[in-house]
């Protein structure tokens, strides 16, 4: 299991991956946070740019990180009842 | 319709500029998202999955071309060209930016609406029946009532805070159209020996804890209806609990002093209340009521209908109801195409209605508790012409009150509170039925789906209502049956273990299909033959257990 750091953005609500230097819209660009991931969301929290800020857990994948939880999964992907406004059309 | 004044249309005036110089702050960092989250709430902004969601106001569900084109404008300009019709007869936009939504409210603003008090524990948007006006067999149009009750509970300055959020119906006939048994106040307008009055529930609710309301007084004159609602929300701003969010709604208040002391302390209090005139004088109300006069009928429009076209026809039979006056009809648009999303709307079509209520419904529109949309005065010689654009635009199914006519919360596809997603589910359910010869031999059929426990899908008040969990992480469907919002109001009761999506597909088929094999005849509808026989062979039918 690896852990990830998402979040909204304050200016649109997008969904947001720590993906390693910043922030991606792409969950495919996720990294690990490991054992920093307390540290990261705790900066992240107290830098009050990005909203809901969480670790959550995943699964590595050659396809790229999978959420644990279909709630992640559906953040990461979007909605799965509009593929058009998809990000990830599919798996969730 | 009733049309702002001065006072009205500054106080939202005003509302945008604070809310601009609030989110120009919190841009800034000058406050906190803690600071500033109870703020954009109480203008509607709700940060959801995937970004902002804003929630309009519609107040009483009705509107006219002009804001229904407002709100196509909005869902072009700042969203993702669609919007979502809601259970409390709002509309919600998916996909807002924060730095637009001070715009975003200046354009409301600009046609008499705005998003206060759509979220926050305060009094919500006050619900009617979306017949209202029309329906035939109604004792007085109740909005103008519905609109003073707005205007008393916009800003209350006491009632800003309460212990949770409140909501508050009104209708006017004997059928409820607007599940008033279900609302912390529900208000029947009612004649007594030629007065009108208002018979007053009170502690019904759906969420965590589904609870019928109690009928707290029989008759209160409509002269002191308001004096007597500020009754009823001060004994409940005043011992509403306050220290546990699960039963801070009235209806825990109601449930655990009982309803007859909870109507004591009500007459009480409205002894003190009554002499501080507090109700309307008689000239706001004498205004507010000349803003919903009768639109000016043809009075020599006539009643026939040409029903040549079979498709028409069958529209006709469905989607479209008695009107009070000759020679007019309530036409019922639905918003559950097969497969669709429930509520959905393009901006494309918002914009067709809103052009179809100007040319031949005296430019109003209505929205339902059930998600679909209604213009409530049609001549009967235009209904072929409105079903005729309707088709072309999807908007013609006719499924009113069938079992594709489904209500579902937007589910965990968009909401941050979901545990499941609603709309899929729905969905399937409407594909599986899609045979429309079927769908009529099944007759009236009221499936609600909620993503979570909240039940902004009011499945507590389904026929069949449908209810998504958490499972260690994955979805989850539990099946209610027997519930419903009318007039003959009941709860849903859980039947067994949970489903998955498809599993809980399946166990609506069979449901259904019991219905068909046990009831006496086509008339008898699912919620009759569930009442007459209990949930036992529903739920042979669907565990596989001895009826």
């Amino acid at each position: 299991m690896i852990r990830l750091l998402t979040g909204n953005t304050l200016e649109t609500g997008d969904v947001v991956w720590w993906d390693g230097t910043g922030w991606s819209l792409h969950l495919v660009d996720a990294v690990d946070v490991g054992a920093e991931g307390d540290m990261l969301l705790a900066r992240t929290l107290a830098a009050e740019r990005i909203n809901d800020a969480a670790l959550v857990d995943a699964v590595a994948t050659p396809a790229g990180p999978r959420p644990r939880t279909i709630r992640e999964r559906v953040r990461g992907a979007g909605p799965t009842v509009r593929l058009d406004l998809n990000r990830m059309a599919g798996d969730v | 319709m009733y049309r702002y004044d001065g006072y009205d249309q500054a106080i939202v005036d005003a509302r945008v500029a604070e809310f601009r110089d609030q989110v120009q702050r919190r841009l800034a960092n000058e406050i906190t998202e803690d600071q500033f989250k109870p703020l954009r709430l109480m203008n509607g902004l709700y940060l959801q999955l995937h970004a902002y969601m804003l929630r309009v106001a519609v107040p009483y569900g009705t509107m006219s071309g002009t804001q229904l084109r407002m709100l196509a404008h909005i869902a072009r300009t700042y969203d993702r060209g669609y919007a979502h019709f809601t259970t409390r007869q709002n509309i919600q936009f998916n996909w807002i930016k924060l730095a637009e939504a001070p715009d975003l409210l200046a354009e409301l603003a600009t046609v008499e609406m705005h998003a206060i008090q759509t979220s926050g524990n305060c009094i919500r948007n006050i619900s009617s029946d979306q017949f209202a006006g029309a329906a035939a067999d109604e004792v007085a149009d109740p909005r103008p009532y519905a609109e003073l009750l707005r205007q008393w509970s916009s800003f209350h300055p006491e009632f800003s805070y309460l212990p949770r959020k409140f909501k508050i119906a009104v209708i006017a006939s004997d059928t409820d159209r607007a599940a008033i048994q279900l609302h912390d106040i529900g208000l029947q307008l009612v004649r007594r020996d030629g007065d009108l009055g208002f018979k007053v529930w009170v502690g019904g609710g759906m969420g965590r804890t589904p609870m019928l309301g109690h009928v707290i007084r029989d008759f209160i004159p409509v002269a002191k209806y308001l004096s007597y609602c500020e009754a009823i929300l001060r004994v409940y701003n005043r011992f509403g609990r306050r220290d546990n969010i699960y039963k801070a709604r009235i209806k825990i208040l109601v449930h655990e002093i009982g309803a007859a002391e909870f109507t004591r302390q009500v007459e009480a209090e409205w002894a003190e209340v009554e002499p501080l005139a507090l109700d309307a004088p008689a000239a706001e109300y004498a205004r507010i009521v000349t803003q919903f006069a009768e639109p000016p009928y043809d009075l020599a429009a006539s009643d026939s209908i040409d029903r040549s076209d079979p498709d028409f026809a069958v529209w006709l039979d469905q989607n479209v109801h008695r009107h009070k006056q000759p020679g007019y009809a309530i036409a019922t648009i639905s918003l559950k195409p097969i497969g669709g999303i429930p509520g959905d709307a393009s901006a494309g079509q918002m914009d067709l209605i809103a052009d179809l209520a100007e040319r031949y419904a005296f430019d109003e529109i209505r929205v339902t508790h059930s998600q679909n949309l209604v213009l409530a005065h049609v001549r009967k010689a235009d209904l072929y012409a409105v079903w005729t654009a309707l088709a072309a635009a999807g908007l013609a199914t006719p499924n009113l009150d069938l079992v594709t006519d489904i209500i579902a919360c937007p589910g965990l596809d968009y909401c941050a509170l979901a545990n499941a997603r609603s709309i899929p589910v729905a969905q399937r359910i409407a594909e599986r039925f899609t045979d429309l010869a079927r769908q009529h031999d099944i007759g009236e059929l009221k499936i609600k789906v909620s993503g979570c426990i909240n039940a902004c899908g009011h499945h507590h008040a389904g026929h069949i209502g449908i209810l998504g969990v958490d499972r260690k992480g994955e979805e989850a469907y539990q099946l209610s049956l027997g519930g419903s919002g009318a007039e003959d109001a009941s709860l849903a009761r859980i039947i067994g273990p949970g489903f998955s999506e498809a599993g809980v597909v399946d166990a609506v088929e069979k449901v259904i299909e019991t219905y068909r094999a046990v009831r006496t005849g086509p008339a008898e509808r699912f919620l009759d033959t569930y009442r007459r026989v209990g949930e036992a062979p529903f739920k042979a039918a669907v565990y596989g257990v001895p009826a």
